[in-house]
């Protein structure tokens, strides 16, 4: 194997056509005798549908019409419990739900006739908050309104409370909902019929779950359905599973006209109609020593599943083994559910239950160490993990973590002593208060634990006869550089240059199903899959005598020349093995939760406005250890992107909702930071090689999303000397708060 | 609409109009080529160059002059395509993305993108392009808080602005 590649920032593979417009998204393609899609939707939380009337003055029967009654297989997108219809059938349980579906050459008259489409919903009574879901206001959902639990007990938690050694610390934290917001909305074009099959092109991350969800939606062979990735403009989760419905919709008009059917949503509908983060509260008790040991640890999670179940026991599940943090507490006790409320159901955004559930460990640790009388460092230092301990799942942690060598490097970028000393000094006489506070936290990577044992990817690796190498994998690109280093990865593993490898756009007709592009998976498992799979071949000229342990550009050309033409092709595939010492009990939720885990230290400096009351963060500080860098620029992109999107979720976006429907659904008045909101961020990566990886890499796509929500929460309570304990924080509640302190005073 | 029908009459200074079913002539130059446009008067801007002319890199991100992915330069002033009813560009010199490389020479700016890293997506890359292109053009050495100023129009998701900063940073010094 070189190093020529990786950990050197190559060009992205598809940057010129980027900076050039020639990057082709959805939108951007037509196919001849194409019609336009659009949904017909809910306006009613929940309830009966008594009537649909067709409005007077749009020539229908010019229109194609779908309802649930079209559909040729099963009325249901595939996922984990298949609850989530295609096509409400009489019974609706979200506003913007799905009824019926209407096709027109003219997407101006589409647009007009979707509006005079009535649905007369005889209303049922709707639960909107985790509060009235678990109080059962209302059963919405199966028997209790519960999608998935689970406990994770460690040790002997209940024992704890009794000992007079301790201090007992409760907090209740809660995040709002939040919209994930990629610049390029959802989007497919579709052709389908029962001869020719279903082909659907669009932005998505995960082609083969588009796949597996059509083939239940017309009852087809897994052959007559194919699903292309096209030029994808940001997905963060947003595009993880909710890519099924829209592409269902649109091939369901495909096969009805005959046509091929283009579906685009615009902001509005996107914003209103697909998935968010799900909303989440968590209870925190705290037994911690007098001097600063944490010996009990009892937290109750809880997040809003929206209506129907989709992926909300994943989401659960992380959030859940996240929730103890990288602390060793030798007795923990986590117990979360996920539940059912009539808002449009939440889904994957990047972190994935793990912000909600580090937001509050991260704030609440804040309020444990003062408790003690330590300083919310001196409480971390006294309680991170290292190599040998373990966490609440009883992981054994066998890496070296050295989480206080990372604080000590935050601190150092960030002067942050005595930035906080100077604070605590000057804020007294300031009308702008300033603060600085940190997050320390992990991410694991990969899917929880049997989950790769039972996605069991595949990655393919081919040569051509000109010695040219194509990567054959369904990871996709959505701009976090895929594309880039697999092709760095099997440029090294094979010994040749960068440019003359290419990875294959993700097509089901044509490359392996190596899982979906989602739980900061696709460097650290797939990236080795692709690694092992160049490796592969080339063993498969050495074993043909054709190539020797060392050889030229020239060489490898003629090899494969050679080999394919005694052979007719050279293709290889490796598939996932699960490593020998990696243990999960799924019943018990207990052992080696991920492969890997990054760590993190963030700081966060923020300035308190006590005349606006807007709070800015002014500076911002993210060190992490990843096990390997294998792009410099891609890696720091993704952190700089991750702590942007973090940043929103504190200060900026507000979900406002209205009888479970989101009101403030446009730009307008759903704010993402722009470029005058964001502070310096500046990034450190520390190296660790985690053999199962890559040249060593461990995944980071979603980690920067835990810190700086509960960073700059920390900063804001020492700038304004309250503490609050939700996101987003937005100036009302920032003024509410100081307002009625100096009543209090 | 009768009545912007007849104002644009009236502004026009004798060229010849068809009204095709409510449609107009437009005649403008687009990247440096004159054409002439047959849409409705109200008719966006960005649907045009997409539909019509075929330029379809400038993207629709919101439909609200929100997030600049639909920027176009219009008489060397950055606006929201989305936003641009296409009678405003009767006479107008317009450059979308397509017009900013010189043939296969690329920009400074486009070159400084790739090699930042400040694309990843991409989809708010060609209405950024245009931002920066548009401030370099107005103020050579921009500021810091120059650069964070004239791209304040253009959301990116992705990239958290740090590498398009530095983009903008590296054009300057190219020139």
């Amino acid at each position: 194997m070189s190093n020529q590649n990786i950990g050197r920032p190559v060009p992205r593979k598809e940057g010129r056509a980027k900076v050039t417009g020639a990057a082709q998204y959805v939108d951007d393609l037509a196919l001849p005798g194409m019609i336009y899609g659009a949904t017909v939707r809910s306006q009613v939380p929940r309830g009966r549908v008594v009537n649909i009337t067709f409005g007077e003055g749009i020539p229908w029967g010019e229109f194609t019409v779908v309802n649930a009654s079209d559909i040729p297989g099963a009325n249901a997108v595939a996922l984990i419990l298949n609850d989530q219809p295609y096509l409400a059938d009489g019974v609706v349980n979200h506003p913007e739900e799905p009824i019926l579906l209407l096709a027109h050459e003219d997407k101006y008259l589409l647009e007009e006739a979707r509006r005079r489409v009535f649905v007369e919903v005889e209303p049922l009574p709707a639960v909107f908050t985790i509060e009235d879901s678990l109080a059962q206001k209302e059963i919405v959902w199966g028997e209790d309104n519960v999608f998935k639990s689970f406990l994770v007990e460690k040790g002997n938690v209940d024992e704890v409370w009794r000992r007079d050694d301790v201090v007992v610390v409760e907090g209740e934290y809660e995040t709002g909902a939040q919209e994930q917001l990629y610049i390029e909305t959802n989007g497919v074009i579709a052709t389908a019929s029962a001869g020719e099959g279903v082909v659907v092109r669009g932005s998505m991350q995960c082609p083969y779950y588009v796949h597996k969800a059509l083939v239940k939606l017309f009852g087809l062979p897994e052959e007559k359905v194919r699903i292309i990735q096209t030029e994808t403009g940001g997905g963060f989760g947003g595009k993880e599973e909710y890519p099924s419905m829209i592409a269902g919709h649109a091939a369901l008009l495909a096969w009805k006209s005959g046509r091929p059917v283009k579906m685009i949503y615009d902001r509005a509908e996107d914003m209103a109609a697909t998935t968010k983060r799900h909303p989440s509260r968590t209870r925190h008790r705290t037994a911690v020593t007098r001097d600063g040991k944490l010996v009990g640890m009892e937290i109750d999670f809880v997040i809003d599943g929206g209506a129907y179940a989709t992926l909300s026991a994943v989401v659960l599940s992380r959030g859940t083994i996240h929730a103890a943090g990288p602390y060793e507490c030798a007795n923990v006790r986590v117990r979360s559910r996920a539940v059912a409320t009539n808002a449009p159901p939440h889904g994957a955004f990047r972190g994935f239950g793990a912000p909600q559930s580090i937001f509050a460990l991260e704030r609440h640790l804040n309020k444990v160490a003062p408790a003690v009388g330590l300083s919310p460092e001196e409480l971390r230092r006294r309680n991170f993990i290292r190599r040998g301990e373990t966490t609440a799942t009883g992981q054994v942690i066998r890496e070296d973590v050295d989480l206080a060598a990372l604080l000590d490097r935050a601190f150092e970028l960030t002067d942050y002593h005595a930035k906080r000393e100077r604070f605590a000094r000057e804020n007294e006489n300031s009308k702008v208060k300033r603060g600085i506070g940190f997050a320390t936290f992990m991410h694991g990577a990969g899917f929880t634990g049997s989950g790769e044992k039972y996605l069991q990817s595949i990655v393919g690796c081919e040569a051509t006869a000109e010695g040219r190498v194509r990567v054959l994998a369904a990871s996709t690109e959505i701009g976090q550089g895929t594309n880039t280093i697999f092709a760095q990865i099997a440029a090294d593993a094979l010994g040749l240059d960068y440019e003359r490898v290419e990875v294959v756009r993700p097509d089901t007709g044509y490359v392996p199903n190596s899982g979906p592009t989602v739980a900061s998976r696709t460097c650290m498992i797939v990236g080795k899959l692709v690694e092992s799979a160049a490796l592969k071949l080339r063993q498969t000229l050495a074993d043909d005598g054709l190539l020797g342990e060392t050889f030229t550009q020239e060489e490898f050309e003629r090899a494969c020349r050679e080999y394919v033409e005694r052979h007719g092709s050279l293709r290889v595939f490796t598939q996932y093995r699960q490593p020998e010492d990696v243990e999960w009990d799924d019943e018990h939720y207990r052992g080696d939760a991920y492969g890997a885990y990054a760590w993190a230290v963030y700081v966060a400096e923020v300035s308190v406005d006590t005349v606006t009351y807007e709070a800015r963060v002014e500076d911002f500080v993210a060190v992490q250890e990843v096990g390997r860098v294998i792009h410099p620029v891609l890696a720091a992109g993704q952190i700089e992107g991750g702590v942007a999107q973090g940043i929103g979720w504190a200060l900026y976006e507000n979900t406002v909702w209205q009888n479970g429907r989101m009101a403030n659904g446009q730009m307008t008045n759903y704010i993402i930071p722009t470029t005058a909101d964001i502070p310096p961020i500046r990034v450190h990566f520390f190296e660790n090689p985690y053999p199962g990886g890559p040249a060593g890499a461990k995944g980071i796509g979603e980690l920067p999303m835990d810190g700086p929500a509960p960073a700059i929460l920390n900063a804001v309570e020492q700038a304004v000397g309250v503490a609050f304990d939700r996101v987003p924080l937005t100036p009302e509640a920032v003024m509410d708060a100081v307002e009625r302190e100096l009543v209090e005073a | 609409m009768k009545e912007i029908l007849n104002n644009v009459d009236e502004a026009n200074t004798g060229e010849g109009r068809t009204h095709d079913g409510g449609r107009v002539s437009v005649r403008c130059t687009v990247n440096g080529e004159a054409v002439e446009l047959h849409a409705y008067p109200l008719a966006r801007l960005l649907d045009v160059l997409r539909e019509e002319l075929k330029l379809t890199g400038t993207k629709e991100g919101c439909g609200e002059g929100e997030c600049g992915a639909c920027s176009v330069i219009l008489d060397g002033a950055l606006v929201n395509s989305c936003l641009v009813p296409v009678a405003q560009v009767e006479g107008a010199e317009i450059k979308t993305v397509e017009g900013v490389a010189d043939g296969d020479q690329l920009h400074a700016v486009q070159r400084a993108m790739i090699e930042c890293g400040g694309a990843q997506c991409g989809i708010c890359t060609p209405g950024m392009v245009l931002a920066a292109v548009n401030l370099l053009e107005r103020t050579p050495r921009p500021t810091e808080a120059d650069i964070r100023e004239g791209l304040a129009g253009n959301l990116c998701r992705c990239t958290g602005y740090m590498k398009i900063f530095e983009a903008v940073v590296r054009a300057c010094e190219e020139d």
